[in-house]
């Protein structure tokens, strides 16, 4: 097993008066796929963002590589090399799949972009993660499918030196066979070393790419364990009532909502 | 690049964008254009549609409509209110609006015509209460865009205060330059309402069109009118053309930098095999383009006075005027990094906020670059009137600026648009003025026909946004 490349103990996040997260660890292994479940309004979004820099965080130690890190904007993840596909995508319509991928991180310089350097390396690696489905990388991305936009999404991620790739419910929205070609990048990811987390609500999908899953429960993380050693029923009583046999809070009556 | 290791065979992974390349030929470049017309993409094509009908109906109904002289005097009228449609479409872009850019125009026509009729004396045209607030503003302004770290508006408003402290004496440049400056500093009071304070633009923009109206009234005064027709230079900006060989520069300087721009970097895209349009299209538009140039370079250098002790002749100075401007917006919203984040702000402003962008600095900066352009039209407009009264800027100054750059194709709902689509929306709304005006209509007509067009064009903007999100799922 590899040495985490993310972890994250004891974080905690309040909204006003709603402590959402509480004393959450979350540890990310390069080259796994880390599965983050939970019942809505667990805290998986929130956790996230928390990571990604959107949002500060109350108190909770990140480590990166072993060594300590204070992420306090989005530009610091990002310099760490976190990145996040978010359920919402977060591409411009109105750009074409280039633009969006360089979108803030435009190469040249200010004054005269380099489209033709911008436009090779989206080629690259799309072609790296074996996208085949996308006609040609100056098409806007207002006209892309659902799949191809997640694909666009997720290529974006990859594009710089990224170590850590976060995807929040990349498959929520998508059909069969478009769910397919997402989950074979998510483990196409992985597998190009990357430590990557996958939020999802599907368990045929947490089953079939994460070595891991985390589970959170009403804002605890309540089991960190490798997708092997638990079944199907396990991973839904973790996430419903927050314990399952000797996994996740050892007792309910002392656990404070 | 990236970290990713690549493909084991690069070459054939790519070959599956095989129709990025050059393999795509002109029959199916012209399908891929007509199934994006169909998905909603209409861009200026409905507006260059209506320039040639419109063109072709006022040709058949009035003799005097194509001629020589109209057509360069119609030039004249339009580009003032085209160079303002040219700095809207950076706000339409980000779906705002900016209502006060024609009476923000209107003070910076105001404040140049005092500068030349008062002899540089700002003081003693304003009177020292109005002077002193005057100042003030501009100081504000500067504060303003110093905190927002738009060094450019610091700039300017610096500019424009040294000017009206100092009592620079008159002079046609300077003139220009503190309309331009004081457009930027408005500007600036402008994008800090809408983007730090964060009132709706329509707002903000509405509350200032009033007070620009009355600022305008206070510096002219009841029934006033300030004559700048006697500074030649001031003059000549919409009235002068340029000389028969001037003409000509102009056209090899415009028309072989566009080929050369265009063509240069088509081949060096092809060369590096990256997306290209098929060369005979991209030779087929250069030659277009080029030929038109040509035959209006040639037509406008004839003589088309009326009177034979006089002859005008040389393409008019708003021209190229207009040229420089397009070309240098074109420039900055296709080519540069703040151009590119203009458009990606107006598209999805969370989706540029995420990416590291400072939307809230691109969202003044518009505002911006709208009253800075706003003050060159009202330079341009006072010069074809030769005066500036306290009407500069109002009536319909504004409508006819938002309609020039929606007609042209730029959408209200941000995220869509080209400054060259101002430059044709403001040629169709001349046309309309132009044409009705020598058909002897009364005003009543010409307001509704030029809104009935506004409002044509915004159904076409609304239509084609609809069939474009049907379209895309």
């Amino acid at each position: 097993m590899s040495d985490p490349i993310l972890e994250i103990t004891g974080l905690n996040k309040s909204f006003g008066p709603v402590h959402v997260l509480h004393d959450v660890d979350l540890t990310v292994r390069a080259g796994e796929v880390t599965a983050l479940v939970g019942d809505n309004g667990a805290g998986k979004s929130t956790l996230v963002k928390c990571i990604a820099g959107i949002h500060p965080t109350d108190s909770g130690r990140v480590a990166f590589n072993g060594g300590p890190v204070s992420i306090n904007g989005p530009r610091d993840a990002a310099d760490l090399g976190i990145e996040v596909v978010y359920q919402d995508l977060a591409l411009a319509d109105n750009l074409d799949i280039v633009q969006n991928m360089f979108l803030g991180r435009e190469r040249g310089s200010g004054w005269l972009l380099d489209e033709a350097s911008m436009e090779k390396a989206a080629r690259d690696t799309l072609a790296s993660l074996s996208v085949r489905t996308v006609k040609s990388v100056r098409t806007p991305v207002a006209s892309l499918s659902g799949g191809q936009r997640q694909t666009v999404a997720i290529a974006k991620s990859v594009l710089w030196e990224s170590k850590v790739v976060l995807l929040d419910e990349p498959t929520a929205a998508l059909g069969v066979a478009q769910t397919r070609q997402v989950l074979d990048l998510v483990r196409r990811l992985a597998e190009q070393g990357l430590g990557v987390v996958l939020i999802s609500h599907n368990m045929a999908d947490v089953f079939e790419v994460a070595d891991r899953i985390a589970t959170l429960y009403l804002g605890r993380m309540v089991a960190q364990v490798p997708t092997r050693d638990v079944t199907h029923a396990q991973v839904v009583e973790l996430i419903t009532a927050g314990r399952s046999g000797d996994l996740g809070l050892a007792r309910p009556e002392s656990a404070t909502v | 690049m990236t970290d990713t290791p690549t493909a084991k065979d690069p070459g054939g992974a790519i070959s599956d964008f095989g129709i990025d390349t050059t393999s795509q030929s002109s029959g199916e470049a012209v399908r891929d254009y007509l199934a994006r017309l169909r998905g909603g993409e209409l861009g200026s094509l409905p507006a260059l549609f209506g320039l040639g009908a419109l063109v072709i109906v006022f040709w058949l109904l009035s003799d005097s409509f194509l001629t020589l002289d109209n057509t360069a005097n119609l030039l004249a009228q339009g580009a003032g209110k085209m160079i303002i449609a040219m700095g809207l479409v950076f706000v339409l872009l980000l779906g705002e609006i900016d209502l006060s850019a024609g009476t923000a125009s209107g003070v910076c026509a105001a404040v140049m015509a005092m500068h030349y009729v008062r002899s540089g004396n700002l003081l003693g045209g304003m009177g020292s209460t109005v002077f002193y607030v005057f100042v003030l503003g501009l100081v504000v302004a500067a504060g303003l865009a110093l905190y927002m770290r738009i060094w450019v508006g610091a700039v300017m408003a610096a500019i424009a205060i040294a000017i009206a402290m100092l009592g620079v004496a008159p002079n046609a440049w300077i003139e220009m330059l503190l309309a331009v400056s004081v457009g930027t500093a408005i500007g600036v009071v402008t994008g800090f309402l809408v983007s730090k304070i964060g009132m709706p633009s329509f707002v903000v923009t509405l509350a200032l069109f009033i007070t620009w109206q009355g600022v305008i009234l206070q510096f002219i005064g009841e029934g006033g009118v300030l004559g700048i027709g006697t500074e030649p230079t001031l003059f000549a900006v919409a009235n002068g053309n340029l000389s028969v060989l001037g003409s000509w520069l102009l056209f090899l300087v415009a028309a072989g930098g566009y080929a050369l721009v265009v063509l240069g970097e088509h081949f060096s895209r092809l060369k590096r095999g990256l997306v290209t349009m098929p060369t005979p299209l991209v030779l087929g538009k250069v030659a277009g383009v080029t030929v038109i140039s040509a035959l209006a370079t040639w037509a406008l250098t004839l003589n088309r006075s009326s009177n034979d002790f006089v002859t005008i002749r040389g393409v008019p100075y708003v021209v190229p005027i207009v040229l420089v401007v397009l070309v240098i917006g074109t420039y900055a919203l296709n080519r540069t990094r703040y151009g590119r984040h203009v458009y990606a702000v107006g598209g999805n402003a969370e989706a540029a906020r995420r990416a590291g962008i400072n939307v809230s600095k691109i969202r003044a900066s518009v505002f911006v670059v709208a009253s800075s352009l706003a003050a060159l039209g009202a330079i341009v407009y006072s010069s074809k009137v030769g005066s500036v009264d306290p009407q500069a800027g109002g009536l319909n100054t504004l409508l006819f600026a938002v309609g020039a750059a929606v007609i042209g194709g730029t959408s209200l709902f941000g995220g869509r648009g080209k400054v060259f689509h101002a430059v044709v929306g403001g040629l169709v709304l001349a046309v309309v003025e132009n044409g009705l005006g020598l058909l002897k209509q009364p005003a009543a007509v010409v307001n509704i026909v030029t809104g009935l067009v506004l409002l044509l064009a915004a159904t076409v903007d609304a239509l084609s946004r609809r069939r474009a999100a049907v379209s895309s799922r």
